[in-house]
Order: structure tokens, then C-alpha cells, then sequence
């Protein structure tokens, strides 16, 4: 992966304890604390998960089963920009996967990565629920609907990256 | 009287035949009393009890789908099919969905002829090829192994991986240590360890029960008999070999006699057949450990302790210790398990009597134990275990590995005549003997440390509190006017349910056997695989420790003091118990271990 891992802060990891701390006693407290540290550090970075094994006095594995298994965690840092191209059925057939392979050519990233400069990570993503917009994706909180393959750059141009 | 009564009984119907069961039980098992055994991969009674495999499917009437036997409870009045058109149609297919996704080896898999899924793909007719090999592949398309080498136990090879989960709810459960898991989702699930790290990196103590439960060749121990076909045909070397106690009860089952049967004089001609130099016995060792521990022991109670003592013979149980609870390493006993006072005492008393060089020694051991292959590399992490500046023993193979090789030199073992060990280190106690089931190592400990205690030579022999499979034993007992407490565990479940309760001040104890495996050596990582029905028919542990102790039983001798070998050894090489030659040669230092982080990670880590 072309990912540089990122620097944490003394801070993300006192947050961190605290999130541990308060769910010590709680009995299958694992998937809160996981969703609450992907809050901290915008992904599951595999300190955190060591560390919170060690505070819920797991096996790492199992931190790691469950971190691997659910959709809703990631593994590798995101972008400030996170694109996420929905593969639901109706998306699909007009043509998403097309879309999400140019993006994956223009980013020169493979979908679950992200650029070496932290500006841009992809997905593919389950049904998002507007099928009218089909083919649709969303940058953050925006969304962007009836986006083909040649549409592409012309979204991409919409982020800029600062200089 | 009181339960009868509470147990209520359902009657149901299986393939036409009424039968009862408790209520509770499952359909797996109501089926079994009308005399059929439903074929499972996954499930293990009281372990893995998960339904992941689903070829155990049958058909209940009224209901829309399949269910899975081994999970769905029987119930009053029910119509079950067994081998309804539905049902065996159901069970092909799915096995022919896992042979689709598995890599086919059978020819020379090592567990071929022992494979549950061959088997049952055989029983039913799943034809490898129905559907598309979806097996893992190279660049050019080619199927090829998925293999983690990186432990000196075990191999892991997920391209044989039928997903049953009984390896992880292995480790996870009687083994506690849970160091590989389920990681991802769906098609891409694989077996693997945290951050799909080498399985050596992480807190794994090598026991080996994953490879006991394996239905196939996923798991198996790593296979080292090359370089004792090397050191065989390598003129410079004299090569020594050693059974261990529970060996002698158990290769027989891998040339098709019954559970439980003594092979020992077999185990010896086919050694000598197969061009080993010396066949000595690891029981001898087994009987210096004991002069060695209840010498330690009997000093433990001059100087107040640390008590509870532990044993050290099992290296599961030993890292296990120097993992999960490293604040008791300074409680193990510094004596080194029976093979590495064999390898010792092999490469200095047997060199120096046989005017041999060390460095043409060549020193082997049958083990049924995978965690014995770790064992005697601890010399690379530990300065001063090895006894002289070449391992004490060079190379471990299981019994598995050993019927291999048995196999491999066309020897007629089932028929072949008995013979003798060789004398210089080849006569045991009954003490030495009981070594490979579980609370043996004490019973053996208590018999010498009595007779030391007392200064006399005590006809009480049978400690029988700390015998049998059960997972804890206490005991209390009054040796020389010393009232001496003790427990034996066996699993690392156990333990640390003993552990933590003597860690709460609740248990106080002088000495603890545990061993890393249920049953101990009998239930090992390194004996032949036993398939799933059988593990949960049977107790597997319990028959093959019968054979120990009938040879204990009959034995000339039956405490390790008395063993003349082990005198001998005394008087002309090591001087007393204890004394500083045998310190030397004989024992050695333990360390603490961590689990978190697993150590490679930040090397594994992308740099920065």
C-alpha cells in the first residue's frame, strides 16, 4: 500500500484511554469502543487496536476479527476527501463499476487505499438509498448523482488540492 | 432421583423409528441412539459448537428449510429424515462447495486416508470438479498452497481450509491463549492471526491442539523427519533416538490397532530397523527429572518456598506461563523437561562413556507434542540451556511424523517382534512411565519425595486423587510428618482457572503439575489426529493413559530413586540431586514473555 502511516498524537491516545476506561466493565463493550477510536483517529490504526485489547483484556486477534469483519471500520487512514461510490444493485447496472475503476485510474489508488499525499481514499460502498441519482457517490457529505466514467475528472476538480 | 425426575424425556421420530432423549438434546444426538452418526467437519461438543459446516443438514417435516443437526434441539413429536432425497442431495452439494474451494492434494497430503473431508467426500460422492476451483492462485492462474511456516510447530496451509472454526474455538477455549481468529468477511473470511502477521510472532505456545482438531490439512506440525533421513544417512554421525512415555501408547493407532495398545518393544525394532546408532528411552530422563524436581521441591521446603511450585515438563504449559502469567516464572521448577535432560546427558555422560565427539552426536526424539519443537531451540534465547555448545537435542518429530517414517522404510510394524532398549539409558520406573498422562509427573514426584521425607522406602504408591482426565485434582497429603498440598491441571483453561484462583489468596498449594494439553501427554499436539465424532464419543485421553499405567503397574521398579540407570548415572557422572554438575547439565532459566504488542508488529508496519 502506498499509504505513509500517520503520526498520532499524545492526545488521540489519552482520548483513547478514557474511551477504554469507561467501558472496562462493560461486558461486549469491543464494537462501541472500536467505532468511538475510529472517531480518535480517523481509522483503526494497529496501535489502537493493541491497545485496546490490552485495556478490555482481549486477545488481539479477536479485536482484529471484529475489525476485519464489519464494513464500518477501516484499516488504513482515509483522505480528507472520502469518496465512496455506491455498488448498490441500480448504481451497478448504470454502470458504478466503471466509475469506481476511473477514479481508481485518475487517483492511481486501489478502492480501500488511499493517495500518499491524504487527500483522496475510495471506496465501494453498499446501497446508499437515493437510486434515482443512480449511478451516485459521495466526498464527504456531498453528493454526487448521475456520474459516469467521463464525468469523473470534472468531480475530482471540484476538491482541490491546496497548494 | 431427584434429577430423573427433573429431566424431562421428548419422543420423537428419526427415519420412522421412535426414539426418547432428554429434552435439550440436540437432533445430532437423538439421532445417534437409533444408530446414526450424522457426519459433521465443525462440530465439537463443548467446543465448537457453531454449525458452520452445514453437512450435517436434515429434514424435519413441517418445516420449510434444512436444519443443522448438531445445533438444533429435538423436540416432542418431531418427523426427522436423514437421508431423504433433499437431505442427501443438500449434504453432496455443500461438500461440493468446499472441495470447490479447496486445494486438492490428496494423493500425498500428509493427511490423506486420515482426512475427514476426504472421507465423507468419498461417502457421499461430492465430486471434486462440480463446480469451479476457487482455491487460492499464483499470477499465472495456477492453484497454489497458502502456507504460514513461520512456527516451529505448526504449518498452516489455508488453501485446505474448509472454515469449520475448530482450530480458532480451540484456541480460543481449552487453550485460551486465542492467537488466530476469523479475519474479514464473506468470501475473503481466512484463518489467520492479528494484522495477518506469521502465527510466531504472536503469544502462541505451540500446543498443537489446533492441528488435533484440523479435519483436514490445514493444520499440521511441521514436518522435520528429512533431516533425520539426513543425519541417517550421514556416515559421521552416530544418531540416538528417544520415544517419549506417551509414544508407546499411541503409534499403534496409526497402523490400525485398537486404541490403547502398548507397542513399546515395536517402537524400539522399528527404530533399529531404520538405522538409528542408539534407541534409548525418555522415560530414564523422565526419572531424572523426577531426582531432579522433588530434590528442588524438598529444598523449596527448607527455604519456605516460592511456593506453589510448578512442573516444567510440558512446553505448552511453559510459555504459556511466561505469557499470561509471567510473575509466577520464578514458581516453575528450573529442572528441564525429561527430553532436554536426555539431550544433555546424551551429548556429555553418552559422549564421554561411548568416547564420542559431541559434534557427531546426533540426538533425536519422538514427542507427542509439537511444543517440543520449540523447546529445544530455546538455546538461541536462553545462553547456558544447551549442556554443551551443540544443542542437546537436534531435532523433535511427533508421532505422526514418526509413523511416517515407519511407513517410509516399508517396515511391517504391526508385525513386528519386540525388543529391549539400550541398556546404557534404557531402563525406566513406572514412575517415569506415567509421565504422559496427566498427573503423573506428580504422582511420580510424590513417591520420591515421600521415601526422602521419611528416609524410608514407603510401600504407599497409588496417589490416585491426582489421576484421571478430570480438567482439576486436588490432594493433600502427609509426607514425613510435612502436610503437603497439591493440584494437577491439565489445559491452559484449567490453569488458570487454578492460577487465578490461587492469585486471589482462595487456593493455598506446595505443587502443581499442569500440563498444556487436556489429559496431558496422551492428549497431545503431535498425536494422530482423532476424527470429530470420536473426540466427542469418547475420551480419548483417558484410554490411551491406561496404558501408562498398566506399565507402571507391572513395572520392576516403580520409583524413579530406585531406577538403576538413574544411580548409575548419579554415582559416575552428576554427584547428588541438586549437586552443582547436575545444575549445569540439568536445569535451566525461564523467562517473561509479551503478549502485547505481538513482536513483529512495528517491524510489520509501514515505515515511515
Amino acid at each position: 500500500m502506498a499509504t505513509k502511516a500517520p503520526v498520532f498524537t499524545t492526545e488521540q491516545f489519552e482520548r483513547l484511554s478514557d474511551i477504554i476506561d469507561r467501558s472496562k466493565e462493560v461486558k461486549g463493550a469491543l464494537i462501541g469502543v472500536l467505532q468511538q477510536a475510529q472517531e480518535v483517529f480517523g481509522y483503526l490504526p494497529p496501535e489502537a487496536q493493541v491497545k485496546i485489547a490490552q485495556g478490555l483484556d482481549l486477545p488481539i486477534e479477536q479485536v482484529y476479527s471484529t475489525s476485519t469483519f464489519y464494513s464500518q471500520f477501516f484499516l488504513a487512514p482515509k483522505g480528507k476527501y472520502r469518496i465512496n461510490v455506491c455498488m448498490g444493485t441500480a448504481c451497478y447496472v448504470k454502470g458504478a463499476g466503471a466509475m469506481l475503476d476511473q477514479f481508481g485510474i485518475q487517483l492511481g489508488i486501489k478502492p480501500g487505499e488511499c493517495t500518499p499525499d491524504m487527500m483522496f481514499s475510495l471506496d465501494g460502498c453498499r446501497c446508499i438509498g437515493v437510486c434515482g441519482l443512480a449511478p451516485v457517490l459521495t466526498i464527504n457529505e456531498d453528493v454526487h448523482g448521475k456520474i459516469y466514467s467521463e464525468d469523473v475528472a470534472g468531480v475530482l476538480a471540484q476538491y482541490p488540492k491546496p497548494e | 432421583m431427584a434429577i430423573a425426575e427433573m429431566t424431562k424425556t421428548i419422543t420423537l421420530k428419526i427415519n420412522g423409528q421412535e426414539t426418547q432423549v432428554r429434552e435439550g438434546a440436540t437432533i445430532m444426538e437423538a439421532a445417534r441412539q437409533v444408530g446414526i452418526r450424522i457426519p459433521t467437519l465443525c462440530f465439537l461438543k463443548e467446543v465448537n459448537e457453531v454449525g458452520a459446516c452445514r453437512v450435517c443438514m436434515v429434514e424435519v417435516a413441517g418445516m420449510k428449510n434444512l436444519a443443522a443437526a448438531c445445533m438444533f434441539p429435538a423436540a416432542d413429536g418431531m418427523e426427522i429424515s436423514t437421508n431423504s432425497p433433499r437431505v442427501r442431495k443438500a449434504v453432496k452439494t455443500n461438500l461440493e462447495l468446499l472441495l470447490s474451494h479447496h486445494r486438492m492434494d490428496c494423493l500425498s497430503c500428509p493427511r490423506s486416508t486420515n482426512c475427514e473431508l476426504q472421507t465423507l467426500a468419498f461417502e457421499y460422492d461430492a465430486q471434486q470438479y462440480h463446480y469451479e476451483n476457487t482455491s487460492f492462485r499464483d499470477e499465472k492462474n495456477n492453484i497454489v498452497p497458502a502456507i504460514d511456516t513461520s512456527s516451529k510447530a505448526i504449518t498452516r496451509d489455508n488453501s485446505k481450509c474448509i472454515l469449520c472454526n475448530r482450530c480458532v474455538a480451540m484456541c480460543n477455549g481449552p487453550q485460551v491463549t486465542g492467537v488466530i481468529g476469523r479475519n474479514g468477511r464473506g468470501f475473503d473470511t481466512y484463518i489467520g492471526s492479528p494484522f495477518s502477521l506469521p502465527v510466531n510472532s504472536t503469544s502462541c505456545i505451540d500446543c498443537g491442539q489446533c492441528v488435533q482438531v484440523c479435519p483436514t490439512a490445514a493444520l499440521t506440525e511441521k514436518d522435520d523427519t528429512q533431516k533425520i533421513w539426513d543425519a541417517l544417512s550421514n556416515p559421521d554421525m552416530h544418531v540416538v533416538v528417544a520415544p517419549a512415555p506417551s509414544i508407546r501408547a499411541q503409534v499403534g493407532e496409526l497402523f490400525g490397532m485398537p486404541m490403547g495398545t502398548n507397542v513399546q518393544g515395536k517402537v524400539v525394532s522399528a527404530c533399529r530397523l531404520m538405522g538409528f546408532d542408539g534407541v534409548f528411552d525418555i522415560d530414564t530422563a523422565a526419572d531424572m527429572t523426577i531426582m531432579e524436581e522433588a530434590n528442588e521441591f524438598i529444598q523449596r521446603f527448607k527455604d519456605n518456598g516460592p511456593f506453589p511450585m510448578f512442573t516444567s515438563c510440558s512446553p505448552g504449559w511453559v510459555k504459556f506461563l511466561e505469557f499470561y502469567y509471567p510473575e509466577y516464572v520464578p514458581n516453575l521448577s528450573s529442572a528441564k523437561s525429561p527430553q532436554g535432560m536426555y539431550g544433555a546427558l546424551m551429548k556429555t555422560y553418552y559422549a564421554e562413556k561411548m568416547g564420542i565427539d559431541p559434534k557427531n552426536i546426533f540426538v533425536a526424539t519422538i514427542m507427542p507434542c509439537t511444543a517440543k519443537k520449540f523447546e529445544i531451540t530455546r538455546g538461541d534465547e536462553t545462553p547456558g540451556f544447551n549442556a554443551t555448545k551443540y544443542p542437546d537435542v537436534d531435532v523433535v518429530i511427533t508421532t505422526v511424523e514418526f509413523a511416517r517414517m515407519i511407513k517410509q522404510s516399508a517396515i511391517d510394524f504391526k508385525n513386528l517382534a519386540d525388543s529391549e532398549f539400550d541398556p546404557i539409558f534404557g531402563v525406566a520406573s513406572g514412575a517415569g512411565h506415567i509421565f504422559g498422562a496427566s498427573g503423573g509427573v506428580m504422582e511420580a514426584a510424590l513417591r520420591t519425595a515421600a521415601d526422602t521425607l521419611t528416609g524410608q522406602s514407603l510401600d504407599a504408591l497409588d496417589y490416585k486423587e491426582v489421576r484421571g482426565t478430570a480438567g482439576i485434582k486436588e490432594a493433600e497429603y502427609n509426607l514425613g510428618g510435612q502436610t503437603v498440598r497439591v493440584a494437577v491441571a491439565s489445559s491452559p483453561a484449567r490453569a488458570k482457572e487454578l492460577l487465578d484462583m490461587v492469585k486471589r489468596g482462595e487456593r493455598e498449594y506446595h505443587f502443581i503439575e499442569i500440563m498444556g494439553c487436556a489429559g496431558g501427554c496422551v492428549g497431545g499436539g503431535g498425536q494422530p489426529n482423532v476424527p470429530g465424532y470420536m473426540r466427542n464419543e469418547y475420551d480419548i485421553p483417558a484410554l490411551r493413559a491406561d496404558v501408562l499405567r498398566n506399565i507402571d503397574k507391572n513395572s520392576k521398579y516403580r520409583k524413579s530413586h530406585d531406577n538403576p540407570v538413574v544411580k548409575e548415572i548419579y554415582d559416575s557422572f552428576l554427584g547428588e540431586p541438586g549437586g552443582h554438575k547436575a545444575h549445569e547439565l540439568l536445569h535451566t532459566k525461564h523467562e517473561a514473555r509479551n503478549v502485547y504488542p505481538p513482536k513483529t508488529l512495528f517491524d510489520y508496519l509501514p515505515k515511515e
